[in-house]
């Protein structure tokens, strides 16, 4: 049987690896030109204004980018399976002011454990969000644009127009804002733990990859026996109790939280992801590149205001941005797509 | 055949409705250990209803499902992958995105330490099932980009990643060469042997015969025979399946051909096919033949204008039409039926009124609104001249079964009297009632002067119905033929590549 059966393509397996070796490519020179966008933005930020390149502007850079880093990993998982999270700005304004009001009115409070209520309360809203899309059958966009407003809302009742100050807050709190260990600040080691840990979790466990295929081909995922409902929900869940870590992080970065904390995230945020490759209809992208994204969106913003330059064109750049990478997305998409088809079709010719 | 006591699936007087309409009743259905079982019927028929059963994707309304004797009860495919059922769905369900290899695994990868994804071991496994299945692809390629036949090679291997007891197979062989059936049917051989249960479903009688050790056929929602594959005849297995006798699968007229209406000139798209140059005239039915991947459908989207040619033209009635636009190829007069319908046909969540009438959108419309009653007058004339089978004209088009919504995708381009008709795999997957159905309307519509340009991978389609047959070989034309020429062994000869020196 064998003997007859081999196909008439010899150099198949060869075509085939050189396709697999091109998608490998893309996906590396799309993070690749992320981090060599980032290099020229602050080296020419640099040289136009050299205060830019001192190292607590650098720093404040990179706490800055850490909070959107945290949600853009939260929203990834989310992004992977075909839906999307745009509550998540509101439900960082809820757990920052829980993490304020409580360390406020007890200062001796265990740390470790404001930051389990705090993404605890995240997780609460993220399995709100996470139930109505996947046992109410409502799309993603819809839930969480509603629990952008109930959330927010909430934040508004409870906060009742007062604030929490800086001064009513722990100093060891607010020391992990702005402190670092070995030379690295605490904000950006947690946020670097927080993309590796999420990151491997999508790359190497089953879980991780159902999300992908959920996001590839729904139907597909519930035909090949992937309890696709559980897993919805619990990205949904990930992606509130990452939102709550991130309301935590921002008081003790900030220390001044009300009811607006975070208004506008989520936009931020989903671009990031964007920006980082990750497709809005599901199935493709990596938290690295969320991340990366993150950083680049943070630095974008920082050069802009080192540089003078108005509020209205920091937005435009942002939105330049978006459309730029979206269009290299679908540029090098049709490329590959060409390429593997050509391949496909010699092999089966 | 039964070689064991119990049968390691049955099923027994299931039944199930959606909505109003009863897609199946009587559902009696026994596989064993070590059997082949086919299940045959016109489409519509209910075979997919029960495979749905089977593999936990819908449940049953009443009646039993009984694994190895003992009642089981399936609430999703996850229950019945546990249970030892391997599905072959008829619809694709691979993940585009993901490597070969994780599409075959998916929820069962190999795990190694800290519960972590075995990488190694999970491409070394998937290695060995595309070894087994005789194809050489790379399992870390992604799945996109790959051909139909290779994406059911991926189904086939993510269906036997597993020791599966019981093998459910929807029309596997749909898009698969011969020499791939060939190799598919002997891994089936080698799990018989080793005892699995097999439910077989195909079209193509000859493959039922090849492979089958027994048969179940359905009609209208119900077993209404059960035989042993040597107990019964062709014949009889056709006549069962549609309660009639078989007159003629293909009622060719008698034509007059006229002036050329389709003149494909020099037309090649880089990678894909090259140098193409016909010519269809009215009246006419030009068969394109070949093997799957010969080209043969990327010439006929060329033709159309879904895909743009690197070079070459086309002409429809002399007149010269702009590469890459559909629009432009409508309004000149062809029509273009794909073969891919579920997507690429029809819009399966819009109305089956809706669908047959899209292309006629313009004239349905008064000030831009469009006009239900018009739409459905329109339809509805449609569904009578082509006999279509449905419940209501606003149910979606996916409440059809597939013959019935290839009739709706003809009704849609018939409405706009084309000149030139191109029909891609017209009656893939389409019961044999229905596939005559269409034939007739094929050689009607030459009849009345329409041009036609067939692809076709079923030979006896393309002999039956063809004024000419062209043959595509690694997408070039490698022969032509014309009716009286054509035989199942020429063109044969001439799609697997081994006649290029007598054109």
């Amino acid at each position: 049987m064998s003997t007859q059966a081999a196909p008439a393509g010899a150099p198949a397996p060869a075509d085939s690896a050189r396709a697999r070796r091109l998608t490998e490519w893309v996906f590396r020179v799309r993070e690749l030109g992320i981090i060599v966008a980032l290099g020229l933005l602050i080296l020419v930020t640099g040289i136009l204004e050299p205060r830019f390149l001192d190292t607590d502007s650098l720093r404040n850079l990179a706490l800055n980018a850490s909070i959107f880093a945290v949600l853009a990993a939260g929203q990834t998982l989310v992004l992977v399976t075909r839906n999307v999270d745009l509550s998540v700005g509101s439900v960082l304004g809820l757990s920052a002011y829980l993490a304020g009001d409580l360390l406020s009115k007890h200062p001796g409070m265990a740390l470790p454990l404001v930051f389990l209520l705090g993404m605890a309360l995240g997780a609460a809203c993220g399995l709100l969000n996470g139930v109505l899309v996947t046992w109410g059958q409502v799309p993603a966009l819809v839930v969480t644009l509603g629990t952008l407003y109930v959330f927010r809302g909430i934040a508004f009742l409870w906060t009742d127009g007062s604030q929490v100050n800086a001064e009513t807050l722990p100093d060891p709190f607010l020391d992990l804002g702005t402190d670092s260990l070995v030379g690295v600040p605490i904000l950006v080691i947690i946020a670097l733990v927080v993309l590796l840990l999420v990151g491997q979790w999508l790359r190497d466990f089953r879980a991780g990859r159902e999300l992908y295929a959920i996001g590839s081909n729904p139907d597909g995922a519930r035909l090949a026996g992937v309890r696709s409902e559980r897993r919805v929900l619990s990205a949904f869940v990930l992606a509130g109790a990452l939102a709550g870590l991130g309301g935590v992080l921002f008081t003790a970065r900030f220390g001044t939280v009300d009811a607006t904390a975070g208004v506008g995230y989520e936009l931020t945020v989903i671009a990031a992801a964007v920006i980082g490759g990750v497709a809005i209809f599901g199935g493709t992208g990596s938290v690295y590149g969320a991340g990366l994204g993150a950083l680049l969106l943070g630095t974008i913003t920082s050069s802009l205001i080192v540089l003078k330059v108005e509020a209205f064109w920091q937005q435009a750049a942002i939105g330049a941005l978006l459309l730029l990478a979206i269009a290299f997305d679908r540029l090098v998409g049709l490329r590959v797509d060409a390429a593997l088809r050509r391949r496909s079709a010699r092999r089966a010719a | 055949m039964s070689r064991a006591a119990a049968p390691l699936l049955e099923l027994r007087d299931a039944t199930k409705s959606y909505g109003a309409v009863r897609a199946l009743r009587d559902g009696n259905l026994a596989v064993g250990s070590g059997e082949v079982r086919a299940l045959m019927g016109e489409n519509g028929a209910g075979k997919s209803t029960i495979v749905k059963v089977l593999g936990g994707v819908v449940r049953r309304d009443a009646g039993s499902m009984l694994v190895d004797g003992q009642p089981v009860d399936f609430h999703s495919p996850h229950d019945a992958r546990d249970a030892g059922i391997a599905v072959i769905y008829q619809e694709p369900t691979l993940f585009p995105d993901l490597s070969i290899a994780e599409n075959v695994v998916m929820g069962y990868h190999p795990l190694g330490a800290l519960r972590r994804i075995d990488r190694g071991e999970m491409h070394r496994r998937v290695q060995a099932l595309l070894d087994r299945l005789g194809v050489r692809l790379d399992p870390e390629r992604p799945v996109r980009g790959l051909s139909i036949a290779d994406q059911q090679i991926v189904e086939i291997a993510k269906a036997l990643s597993f020791e599966a007891r019981v093998l459910i197979m929807d029309e596997p062989t749909a898009a698969l060469s011969g020499p791939e059936v060939e190799r598919l049917f002997s891994v089936v051989r080698t799990l018989r042997e080793e005892g699995a249960a097999i439910l077989f479903i195909s079209h193509r009688l000859d493959e039922v015969f090849a492979i089958a050790d027994s048969v179940t056929v359905m009609r209208d929602g119900a077993v209404v025979h059960d035989a042993q594959i040597a107990a019964i005849t062709p014949d009889e297995l056709v006549r069962r399946m549609v309660g009639r006798e078989l007159s003629a699968l293909f009622p060719k007229q008698r034509t007059e051909v006229g002036e050329t209406v389709l003149k494909v000139h020099r037309l090649t798209r880089e990678g894909v096919f090259f140098d193409i140059s016909f010519e269809v005239r009215a009246g006419e039915i030009v068969a394109l033949a070949g093997l799957v991947g010969a080209g043969r459908s990327e010439v006929a989207r060329a033709v159309f204008g879904i895909d743009k040619q690197d070079a070459g033209h086309v002409e429809l009635a002399g007149r010269e039409l702009p590469p890459g636009k559909p629009l432009a190829a409508m309004r000149a007069g062809i029509g273009f039926v794909p073969e891919d319908r579920r997507q690429q046909g029809l819009i399966m969540d819009l109305s089956i009124a809706r669908n047959a009438t899209l292309t006629r959108m313009g004239t349905l419309a008064r000030a831009g609104l469009i006009r239900s009653a018009a739409e459905h007058v329109l339809a509805r004339e449609w569904a009578t001249r082509l006999q279509l089978k449905f419940h209501r004209l606003d149910d979606p088009a996916a409440f059809l079964s597939g013959g019935n919504q290839q009739k709706v995708v003809l009704a849609k381009w018939l409405s706009t009297e084309p000149k030139l008709l191109i029909v891609d795999e017209p009656t893939r997957g389409i019961d044999v009632g229905t596939k005559a159905e269409v034939h007739r309307l094929l050689s009607e519509l030459a009849g009345q002067g329409v041009a036609v340009l067939m692809i076709s991978s079923e030979l006896p389609e393309v002999l039956g119905m063809a004024d000419r047959v062209l043959v595509m070989h690694e997408g070039r034309l490698a022969q032509e033929f014309s009716r009286a020429e054509a035989d199942e062994e020429s063109v044969i000869r001439a799609a697997s590549g081994r006649a290029k020196a007598a054109a």
